[in-house]
């Protein structure tokens, strides 16, 4: 086992030197064009081109002795493939256009009409004597060991030609992506790069075929992706980070399917896809579970800060500047253990002086002015929700609690200004830091 | 300048076969502010669309400054509704604006430097000088609305079409808005807005435009603003309108100075 883990590894046989060239250069392409294919929301036009090439696939296989054409190139069956598929999504395109149909719809019914009809062709080669629909079999599960180097330079200029036009158009794509309508107003020829993109998609499948197959070729161009929006807000990054798990998983996908022979490699390249999809999932450093519950954690916690502050900034003001526990716990439904541990760590923090006992506590300088900040900027908000915006005054107080933890010092300011003199004075307490 | 800055003779406009504008004559008039005021459904969006060429019409003549779009496009900006994009997308505020100079670096050339300064010069304009680095899904509303305008004025354009830039605004963005209409109109630009409040519009606007599927009425706000206008556009919902219009028809009403 090891052993052969390492011939792989190494590339020590030419032909795995093809196929795991072949199929990480198909993978980063598929991430790439992917990335703009998820983000025109396009998946499902994916999957719809990918089975849509089957009857073509076949009838190019039907049509090859007319030709006198070898009924196993693989170029004459992509070129079947690419008409069929193209079609398809004309079909889908003129169903959009002629009814009232939504895409979803149209989708559907092309997809399974062409596999449809991709299938009874099938059957029928694989009723005819000889037995050679084998050939086919390959391009619906995909088999990347039966890659020749041809196929292989094809799958390297293809890609190429995809990284490329990606790369040189990068910024039309992102515009026609994000904003068709300010593109089409500025003048951007909107439809041919539409078609380009989606030519670019065509020709990423049509090289899948024989990596992963037609029902899976999908998967490549969405998975990649997606997982990569885990990782960063810039598309730039993303893109790279598609094409770098898409060149990745087909790499995993490979050289398990050498370790492991009786399963085919297109599945286990799009399950180490969806191996690394999960992987994102948790652990993505923008987007992830874990980085999104640790930041909610702290968003928690500090809210939570805040609201003992204010409450305790709030005893005080009717009178005393001790306040007790009890006094604390009666302002809001929080948990005594709760209150006391924050109150511990606001001590060791500075901002309060503590009796040993832990019973009664007072706000000492620094802690009266960040409380007297927290007021303030509360009662601001509540004044402005209260006057300016349609927001039922039950629900002030939560809100207002959120917000001013995304205000920043300027909108303060100018909401202090909108504020009328009156309600200033009465419920609002000094800024500390303008010595008002 | 003779000619105006936008020019729209018999605009007609139908989805599956129920007109949405019937016949719409109007004419901008250049280094003012206009709004384009009308109820839910009366074609405002749809005529800006249509006008635009980012809907097909069924007949109709729409010139920008006496030509066709095509030809002075880089003296038009478009702003569309905020909604009408995914504020999910991973691009920055500041990529976001870099758009709006797309047509000047060219094809296939990347933004460089020096365009990005010109996009947080525009951010800064709109008072997001700060958010530029910020994905655009961590920005308010209001912010996300800005970013839009910032996007036209990168642009440098004469001719500002907006898609009701002031709809669902936090107040401290309405203030920037309204500053860089002023600003516009001061250095010879023209504004079309469609806009929704009827209470506002003769306080932030020189013009209406009054549209319910055809053009009710147009000119500077004061003569526009009737209770008789406004009835023929809004219909019997207008009892309760009569007035504030009254009010903002009066010589003497608030207005920005």
């Amino acid at each position: 086992m090891m052993e052969s883990f390492w011939r792989v590894l190494l590339l020590q046989d030419h032909n795995t030197r093809v196929v795991i060239a072949g199929a990480c250069l198909f993978g980063a392409a598929a991430g790439l064009a992917g990335t703009f294919l998820l983000l025109r929301k396009r998946s499902l036009l994916g999957d719809t081109l990918g089975h849509a090439t089957l009857p073509g696939i076949t009838l190019a296989f039907l049509l090859a002795g007319t030709f006198g054409i070898s009924p196993r190139s693989f170029l004459w069956l992509a070129l079947g493939a690419t008409i069929s598929g193209v079609a398809g999504m004309g079909a889908v395109l003129l169903i959009r256009k002629t009814s009232r149909l939504k895409d979803d719809a149209a989708l559907a019914i092309v997809l399974s009409v062409f596999f449809g009809a991709g299938i009874a062709m099938l059957s029928a080669i694989q009723q005819l004597p000889g037995g050679q629909a084998a050939g086919l079999e390959r391009l619906i599960y995909g088999n990347p060991a039966s890659m020749t180097s041809g196929d292989a330079w094809f799958v390297l200029l293809a890609s190429l030609l995809v990284a490329g036009v990606c790369g040189f158009l990068f910024k039309e794509f992102t515009l026609l992506c994000f904003d068709e309508s300010y593109a089409l107003t500025a003048g951007w020829p909107v439809r041919p790069l539409d078609a380009l993109l989606m030519g670019l998609v065509v020709l990423v499948t049509i090289v899948g075929l024989q990596t992963v197959g037609i029902l899976l070729v999908v998967a490549l161009l969405v998975i990649p992706p997606a997982a990569a929006r885990f990782w960063s807000d810039d598309l730039r990054a993303m893109a790279l980070v598609s094409a770098g798990a898409g060149g990745l998983s087909s790499l995993v996908g490979v050289v398990a399917s050498a370790l492991l022979p009786g399963l085919p490699t297109g599945a286990l390249i799009v399950l180490s896809a969806a191996l690394f999809f999960g992987l994102s999932l948790l652990a993505g450093k923008k987007r992830g579970l874990v980085i999104r519950h640790l930041l909610e954690r702290e968003a928690g916690r500090r809210l939570r800060r805040e609201h003992v502050l204010r409450a305790i900034f709030e005893c005080a003001e009717d009178g005393q500047q001790v306040v007790t526990l009890e006094q604390v716990l009666a302002k809001r439904p929080w948990k005594k253990n709760e209150l006391r541990s924050e109150i511990s760590q606001l001590t060791d923090n500075g901002l309060l002086t503590t009796e040993p006992t832990g019973a009664s506590f007072q706000l000492n300088g620094r802690g009266d002015s960040e409380a007297r900040r927290l007021v303030r900027n509360h009662r601001l908000w509540e004044i402005y929700l209260l006057n300016h915006a349609d927001v039922a005054p039950s629900r002030v107080d939560r809100d207002a609690d959120l917000i001013e933890h995304v205000l920043d010092q300027r909108l303060v300011d100018e909401l202090e200004d909108l504020l009328d003199e009156k309600g200033r004075e009465r419920l609002v307490p000094g800024n500390p830091e303008k010595k008002l | 300048m003779s000619t105006h800055p936008l020019e729209i003779r018999s605009l007609n406009v139908a989805y599956h076969r129920k007109m949405v504008l019937w016949d719409a004559d109007l004419c901008i008039r250049p280094s003012r502010s206009t709004a384009i005021v009308g109820p839910n459904g009366a074609g405002k969006s749809t005529l800006l669309k249509a006008a635009l060429g980012l809907i097909p019409a069924a007949s109709g003549e729409v010139l920008f400054y006496g030509e066709p779009l095509k030809k002075v496009r880089s003296r038009v900006a478009y702003v569309p509704q905020r909604e009408s994009v995914d504020w999910d997308f991973p691009v920055s505020a500041r990529d976001v604006v870099a758009m709006g100079l797309y047509k000047k670096i060219g094809w296939c050339l990347p933004v460089r430097a020096c365009h990005r300064r010109m996009a947080d010069e525009a951010l800064a304009d709109v008072g997001l000088a700060d958010f530029a680095g910020r994905q655009i899904s961590q920005l308010s509303g209001g912010q996300q609305q800005r970013v839009f305008l910032a996007r036209a004025l990168a642009q440098k354009a004469e001719l500002h079409l907006m898609d009701e830039p002031l709809a669902s605004v936090d107040a401290a963005t309405e203030q920037a808005i309204l500053t860089l209409l002023r600003r516009l109109k001061d250095q010879g630009g023209t504004v079309v807005c469609v806009h929704r409040d009827l209470d506002t519009v003769a306080e932030y606007f020189d013009d209406v435009v009054l549209l319910n599927m055809r053009v009710v009425a147009q000119g500077p706000a004061s003569e526009v603003l009737t209770p008789d206008n406004l009835r023929k556009t809004y219909g019997a919902r207008l009892t309760l309108l009569d007035e504030a219009v009254v009010d903002l028809s009066r010589p003497g009403a608030p207005r920005e100075s």
